[in-house]
């Protein structure tokens, strides 16, 4: 079942690419990353089953960063929105030259 | 071993993942969304346990689906964005135009590497070991190398935890003007 995992393990990390390009809501976006996190965490489970235990370590790594990823990113959502009144990425264009 | 009922829970986990994950991108309300990704999250915790990871399967449903998920849903309540927004959400041509490409590339890359052969193990006495496992459970398995061989990365990530602990709270508070 390696083949598959990984299979299906990159076609997860497309749709989550394919939804970071082309959603402007920045919670979706950022849910976009999550999943594809997830599918890197799918890679790492099935290689644990050929080359040890270690995969499964770093996917308890990943998702602690995952984690903080989350929180910080959140805070920082929140933060602009206090700002600006939207999450739309199209709105937030104070650094465009 | 692999068998028939093995294989059929296999592709039908894997098949309800991409499904709900292509609805997760393309729902207009973040809530739908949040949802979606929260049924991709399950279908990958039920592969995860098929793949002998069972630890890694019950943190998949506690951390993500239980904790990371309820921040994001949190949030969404929190600055009201339940309804989907009146202007279109999704990108304009070109956007959609890249993501399309991506796509394409990536999936080309799988395709290319696909019925190619893995390189052989390079730990010694790498691989899953159903013994180990017996002996030591399917927690013991995990904690064996995470607090012999990483455990220099193990206590790093405290540190990084307590760094993201306190950036959210400075991030996130809310600044009183007569604070300054």
């Amino acid at each position: 079942m390696l083949a598959e995992s990984l299979a299906l393990s990159a076609v997860l990390f497309t749709i989550g690419a394919i939804g970071v390009l082309t959603r402007r809501n920045a919670i979706v976006i950022f849910m976009c990353v999550e999943l594809m996190l997830n599918a890197v965490n799918l890679t790492f489970v099935a290689l644990s089953k050929v080359y040890g235990m270690a995969g499964q370590v770093f996917v308890v790594f990943v998702m602690t960063v995952a984690a903080a990823e989350a929180a910080v990113g959140l805070a920082i959502i929140i933060a602009i929105f206090r700002h600006k009144q939207t999450v739309n990425l199209e709105n937030i264009n104070l650094l465009k030259g | 071993m692999p068998n028939f009922f093995y294989e059929v829970h296999f592709y039908l986990f894997g098949l309800l993942a991409i499904a709900s994950s292509i609805a997760f991108v393309t729902r207009k309300s973040p809530v739908a969304a949040a949802l979606w990704l929260v049924n991709t999250m399950f279908c990958l915790a039920a592969l995860y346990v098929m793949l002998e990871a069972h630890f890694v399967g019950v943190i998949q449903v506690l951390v993500y689906a239980g904790a990371i998920m309820v921040v994001f849903l949190f949030v969404v309540m929190l600055l009201n964005l339940g309804q989907p927004s009146e202007f279109a959400d999704v990108r304009g041509k070109w956007g959609r135009l890249a993501a399309g490409l991506l796509g394409l590339a990536l999936l080309a890359q799988v395709m290319a590497l696909a019925g190619r052969k893995l390189p052989e193990p390079f730990t010694p006495g790498g691989g899953y070991d159903p013994i180990a496992v017996r002996d030591l459970g399917a927690i013991g398995s995990i904690a064996q190398p995470l607090f012999n061989e990483y455990l220099l990365a193990f206590e790093l990530t405290s540190i990084l935890l307590l760094v993201a602990i306190v950036g959210a709270v400075v991030i996130g508070r809310r600044r009183r003007v007569d604070a300054r």
